[in-house]
């Protein structure tokens, strides 16, 4: 790359009249006041410009941000949605969630390569288009779906994908495509406090400024009220613990980054009622001391950001956000959007606040916590979108009020994002305590054999634990419930979790980076047939290295699914293991398919021993 | 004075002291990669992992605390350690027999100490370039354990950040800070600290690798029958 400097533009953008890399990544670093805290929204609006980030682009950045190239590079290198070498004007991705596979994606993407001549995962001999693969884009709902230079297009057909492909061939910009092709539904199948009743916007602030923030603390406390995130961390500890650290300054952090394979329903709450979620951030801010707040969206739900921040701008000139809410003197309080760019391990609280710093989203040493330690070293509180939408019903209603709904440990409704082999997909809002299998019946799976409860780091749910209940006592969840109809091979739908965990390691400890690629091989090698019992015994030890000594949740959970697909569909596996002796992973035969691909040759010749 | 138990033995500790900064203070040691006592831990090759209690930690990160029942000398927690070490000797390519740095170098000592057999899992083989580019030093990353060393020291030392990682996963890898890649168009130099702290062979000074032979570097075992 020494030695063409100057001349690494895109082909593409090279022939269309924009200006030059240089004047962009001048003008972007500009609007973000030259802070390097900003760096991940910078790479990202620098390469919505340029289509990729350029070592021209990075020396840039390096200089206008005073920061060695390295830093950029680093952080560019990390996020999937960031490019260091060119990938075409148009980059689609096609959402690799199991629930996509299920509706035909694999088909779809195949179709989409063989028109428009391109391999998966290169880009076209022209420059002009790459088709790759991508974590779930939370459209399960509404698949199969992919990413467009990060727009979402849903439902997914031959159809579409054919006309995408003219569209494409014929280069027609983005902005000109059929505006259905980019159409989100919410589809709310069950509402209940959060999605049913309307608040008024600012009642819960008002309601809060006549009890004070240690009224609002004290109905949390009633409340009950645990993170929706997953972990089900008490909200009141949370927010106390913040209030009282020292710091110069306290921030409020959104997570909706919402990376949970088969998970929407944050989509689904910021899209429906955006208001509960920014006045529940302002009633945080307001109890811990906090100037400025962030809602750290996921890349995947870019397309909602102008709407969003109309709701900003909206509640700015109704007097809820900015200086002196509400006429109160000193309550100060605004949100901004910071955009992930592909990395679901920034879902975890502190690998999101190094993001929100501009940097890697490798997960922090804690302690310290971010109540204490966030954002920019100061005490903050990160909490889920449903959480903070929760908070407002209770600020306004009463902590006694939410706790006379759900379950005495879990309290108050969960969004269930449900998908898979069901007639209805969608949301459903139910009362913490209620069963699997009423959800199932609700959502019309009639032949369902399992359920994933809480996406792959979740929980596999066979029939005879329908009965078991959505609560932080029993099945807890962030909200993904995919369902898998009695046709489909469990194996399939472990393997693809596997892939997911391997793809999303940050990298950072050796057990995680190095162990989830392990298990994907190890399943790559049962379904080419090469299993024997004695590969269920490293799977086995590779899960109990990887929970005990990874660095984080990620690396905790990554043999979930294939633990427990074993435990409850054993035959899937063993239908897999035709060796009853311990065979190598090695195959001389595949070893060759690169020289027979080079050669043109699949004559008997080609190829060695019994291929299988 | 403080102190904590660490496989049975009372070990003193100040308010500060991690864990393995403790025992080392105390003359005792617990197998490590990533950490260096001039530089900030890091705990990332969790080959210093103990366990207190149910949990194992990394040792390198965890402040010391009064009381505590840390384990590491088990045959339970070097099996783990084995596991890491496997994987790292799968995940780069690593040729002892060939490596000028054999004897010296910290993944081959600590796969010996916790008498690693086989690398076991089936290697990666991936394919990472030798850069010979720079006058004084050899970049060969096909030996790169991500230890993150150079990274804090030519940051954290050296005030250079010539060194970074970049990808993610699995294909997290060691960068230098040139538009070509290439070592040799750094301010990188043989007095940066970063030069001195590889602890495996993929930063390697040119012209002295086999200046200690073979048999009289700091790991190699003392002779056998004496």
């Amino acid at each position: 790359m020494a030695d063409n400097e100057g001349k690494s533009m895109n082909p593409v953008t090279a022939c269309v009249a924009v200006p030059g890399v240089g004047a962009v990544v001048r003008e972007v670093v500009a609007r973000h006041g030259g802070d390097a805290h900003e760096l991940v929204q910078i790479l990202r609006e620098v390469q919505d410009r340029c289509d990729w980030i350029s070592p021209e682009a990075i020396d840039c950045l390096a200089a206008e941000l005073r920061v060695p190239r390295t830093k950029i590079e680093a952080v560019a290198g990390f996020y999937s949605f960031f490019y260091l070498v060119p990938r075409g004007a148009y980059r689609v991705l096609f959402s690799d969630n199991i629930t996509d596979r299920l509706a035909g994606s694999a088909g779809l993407k195949s179709r989409m390569c063989r028109n428009l001549w391109v391999e998966p995962g290169k880009v076209s001999e022209d420059g002009v288009v790459s088709v790759d693969l991508t974590s779930c884009t939370g459209m399960c709902d509404q698949g199969p779906a992919m990413l467009v230079n990060n727009r979402a297009i849903t439902r997914l057909d031959d159809a579409r994908v054919d006309a995408i492909c003219d569209l494409i061939r014929n280069r027609v910009p983005l902005d000109d495509w059929p505006a259905e092709y980019f159409r989100v539904e919410n589809n709310i199948c069950r509402a209940d406090m959060l999605l049913g009743a309307p608040v008024p916007s600012g009642s819960a602030i008002k309601a809060m400024e006549t009890r004070g923030a240690p009224g609002l603390l004290e109905e949390l406390r009633a409340s009950n009220l645990r993170g929706r995130g997953g972990a089900g961390f008490d909200v009141v500890t949370k927010w106390s613990l913040c209030r009282a650290a020292p710091g110069a300054e306290h921030y409020v952090v959104c997570n909706a980054d919402e990376g949970e394979p088969g998970t929407f329903k944050d989509r689904v709450l910021l899209t429906a009622c955006p208001d509960l979620v920014f006045e529940g951030m302002t009633l945080c801010a307001r109890a811990i001391g906090a100037r400025r707040g962030f809602v750290y969206l996921r890349g995947e739900y870019c397309y909602l950001l102008d709407y969003l921040e109309g709701v900003l701008a909206r509640r700015r000139a109704q007097g809820l956000l900015g200086k002196s809410i509400l006429g109160v003197a000193g309550f100060d309080f605004d949100i901004v959007f910071h955009l992930g760019a592909g990395a679901y391990v920034c879902g975890e609280e502190s690998a999101q606040i190094e993001s929100l710093e501009g940097k890697r989203g490798t997960p922090r040493n804690r302690p310290p916590f971010p109540v204490t330690s966030g954002y920019l070293d100061q005490p903050t509180v990160v909490n889920n979108v449903e959480t903070f939408a929760a908070a407002t019903l209770i600020a306004l209603n009463g902590g006694a009020w939410f706790a006379a709904v759900g379950t005495p440990q879990s309290t108050g409704t969960k969004l269930l994002s449900v998908s898979g082999d069901c007639e209805r997909p969608g949301i459903y809002e139910y009362p913490f305590g209620v069963s699997v299998a009423q959800v199932l019946a609700d959502c019309g799976a009639g032949d369902a054999q399992a359920a994933q409860v809480g996406g792959p780091s979740g929980t596999c749910i066979d029939a005879s634990e329908f009965g078991r209940r959505i609560a932080f006592e029993d099945i807890p969840t962030a909200g993904a419930f995919m369902v898998f109809g009695a046709q489909r091979d469990m194996f399939d739908v472990a393997r693809n979790f596997t892939r997911f965990f391997a793809h999303e390691s940050c990298g950072f400890c050796t057990p995680c980076r190095v162990g989830t690629s392990l298990l994907n091989d190890l399943m790559d090698k049962l379904a080419r047939g090469h299993g024997s019992p004695y590969d269920f015994a490293e799977i086995e030890k590779l899960n109990l290295r990887l929970r005990a000594l990874s660095h984080c949740g990620l690396g905790h959970s990554a043999c979930n699914p294939v633990l427990e697909t074993i435990a409850k569909f054993r035959s899937t596996y063993e239908r897999r293991l035709v060796h009853t002796q311990y065979v190598p992973a090695f195959d001389l035969d595949r070893a060759l398919a690169a020289a027979r691909q080079m050669t043109g040759r699949e004559d008997a010749g080609a190829h060695i021993g019994e291929a299988t | 004075m403080s102190s904590f138990k660490f496989d049975g033995r009372e070990i003193p500790f100040v308010d500060g002291q991690t864990i393995l900064q403790a025992v080392q203070a105390a003359g005792q040691d617990i197998p490590h990669l990533c950490y260096h006592p001039e530089f900030k831990p890091h705990g990332s090759c969790k080959l210093c992992s103990v366990r207190i209690g149910e949990r194992m930690i990394a040792s390198c990160t965890t402040p010391a605390a009064a009381g505590m029942n840390v384990e590491s000398d088990t045959p339970d927690i070097n099996d783990q350690r084995r596991t890491l070490l496997q994987m790292l000797f799968v995940e780069g390519n690593h040729f002892c027999p060939s490596c000028e740095k054999s004897g010296a170098c910290r993944l081959q000592a600590s796969a010996y100490e916790l008498q690693m057999m086989s690398p076991h899992y089936d290697h990666f083989f991936p394919d990472r370039p030798v850069d010979a580019s720079h006058e004084d030093f050899l970049l060969d990353t096909n030996r790169c354990i991500l230890c993150s060393l150079c990274v804090r020291a030519s940051r954290d030392v050296d005030g250079k950040n010539v060194f970074a990682f970049s990808g993610r996963g699995i294909h997290t890898h060691l960068i230098v800070n040139a538009r070509s890649g290439r070592l040799g168009d750094t301010d990188f130099a043989a007095a940066d600290k970063a030069a001195q702290v590889c602890p495996v062979g993929c930063i390697l000074r040119k012209r002295v690798g086999f200046a200690v032979p073979i048999g009289q570097r700091p790991f190699d075992p003392p002779p056998q029958g004496e």
